[in-house]
């Protein structure tokens, strides 16, 4: 082998005839997916990837672009970190998230809002109710005492880390990670301020559906939650399908569903009054 | 002479000791090692604390990692102010208050449209007392992340419901914060009159550093 790619052009045909390879986690150029909403055109599909078990993802989604995360064995955790893509010192607060919403739990219908009182997200359809928007995720010093190595470089990488170099990509920076919501795995809240993690693993196939409300920079971390209670670092891929769709409408339940939230969206309708 | 009761049990020398007036802002560096009391001079007063390594202040407070890292959304005696980096920043060493906030955010300007009506815009808020104090050394927004709301309290019921609902502190009650790290300490003395976090009257906090 070391004698036959001695040469560039051997190199070369070595590293070519890798195309067309397919392994479990892996983007799809251009898009395809075969299983979008009915009314949804094949054309408007903008991204399908697999993110691997402890891989990262970074996505610019235009406004009223919808993306759907699959959790394809019950096993992942999604972290994700939100920016407004134009002006990214504009970011998710995921404590005016919780306190504007008077509420403690994502799901269907809940916003995740920026810390310029606009929506960047709504959470438009979930089969899966086990969210977190308070434990964050894990990080070096984390997964270094639980699993033995906690590095990008290893074989349990940690996803604070992960979100570095995902925000790395963006132009962004070390000051830039912000707290960040998990889908998949959740957490309770006891009377006492006790969290009980719920970590599954949960069946497999379940989903959620985001509907971007600004143009916006969406960072994914698939990395065991940090209070997963397993010995071994474990996790499963996240699939991601995103295509576009309409701008929210003026009648829009969502939109319409509290006055808190009706602000927000008409905060967003005035920022693109341009 | 009198005996100053907001200085009882405090250990060490006072190095420094100041009344931050209602509704201002205070950043100071404390050093490892010195203990920073904060004390609520007339009840009810949320204060609103933010923390940066003095050494590196892209490490900053982090609200997840320190509830993660202890299973527990409220903040007690003995708990430990992480970094995002997972690292002790400070240590509650003694409060007289049984526990504080970390879920409840800052107000601001742009959150209080939402919350109360864009009638609220122009009054004052902690996000602008943030930025004003970290402007003065380089920091701006993208370092404002979630913060501690010692003083304040926010249950969370069974069902999710989550609010800022009358206050647990009371006069002359404080807050010991023991420094593990060089720390720069950067507060919002809460201006809030549309909750009950200030009883709808912010008053002056007293912050007393001692070695």
């Amino acid at each position: 082998m070391t004698e036959a790619l001695s040469n560039p052009l051997a190199a070369r045909d070595h590293a070519r005839g890798q195309a067309g390879t397919v392994v479990e986690a892996m983007p799809v150029l251009p898009p395809v997916a075969d299983d979008l909403p009915a009314d949804v055109q094949a054309g408007a599909i903008l991204w399908e990837e697999t993110i691997a078990a402890g891989g990262y993802a970074g996505r610019r989604l235009p406004r009223g672009g919808r993306l759907r995360l699959i959790d394809l064995k019950g096993d992942a955790c999604a972290s994700i970190l939100i920016f407004n893509a134009e002006m990214p010192t504009e970011r998710l607060n995921v404590a005016d998230t919780l306190k504007i919403q008077w509420n403690a739990y994502l799901g269907a219908g809940k916003l995740l809002l920026s810390d310029m009182g606009r929506v960047l997200i709504s959470i438009v359809e979930d089969d899966a109710a086990t969210h977190d928007a308070f434990c964050g995720t894990s990080n070096a010093a984390s997964n270094s005492a639980k699993y033995g190595n906690g590095a990008n470089s290893g074989p349990n990488p940690n996803g604070r880390d992960r979100f570095l170099l995902g925000v790395a990509k963006h132009g962004l920076q070390r000051r830039d990670v912000h707290p960040c919501v998990n889908l998949f795995k959740g957490t309770r809240i006891e009377a006492d301020g006790a969290i009980t993690p719920q970590i599954g693993p949960f069946e497999p196939g379940r989903s959620v559906i985001l509907r971007a409300e600004m143009e916006v920079i969406i960072v994914i971390a698939n990395c065991p939650h940090i209070l997963d209670p397993r010995k071994d670092w474990t996790v499963a891929p996240l699939r991601a399908t995103a295509w576009r769709g309409p701008i929210t409408a003026e009648d829009d339940a969502i939109r319409n569903a509290t006055p808190e939230g009706l602000r927000a969206f008409q905060n967003v309708e005035d920022y693109f009054r341009r | 002479m009198s005996v100053d009761p907001h200085l009882s049990g405090l250990a060490g020398t006072i190095v420094h000791d100041v009344v931050v007036p209602a509704r201002a802002p205070w950043l100071y560096h404390v050093a490892k090692g010195q203990t920073l009391r904060i004390v609520d001079l007339e009840g009810n007063q949320a204060v609103d604390f933010l923390l940066y390594s003095a050494a590196d202040d892209t490490e900053r407070y982090s609200a997840q990692d320190t509830v993660a890292a202890q299973n527990n959304l409220f903040l007690r005696q003995g708990t430990v102010l992480r970094s995002n980096e997972g690292r002790p920043m400070m240590t509650i060493a003694a409060t007289s208050v049984e526990y504080h906030d970390t879920i409840g955010g800052a107000c601001s300007c742009e959150s209080n449209t939402l919350r109360y009506g864009h009638h609220t815009k122009s009054q004052h808020a902690c996000v602008e007392n943030f930025l004003e104090a970290n402007l003065l050394e380089g920091r701006g927004k993208r370092d404002i992340v979630s913060n501690i709301n010692f003083f304040m309290n926010v249950p969370v019921e069974e069902n999710g419901a989550l609010g800022i609902v009358d206050g647990i502190s009371a006069p002359g009650l404080s807050v010991d914060l023991r420094a593990e790290m060089d720390v720069i300490v950067v507060v919002s003395n809460c201006p809030q009159i549309n909750n009950p976090c200030n009883a709808f009257n912010p008053t002056p906090v007293r912050m007393i550093v001692a070695e």
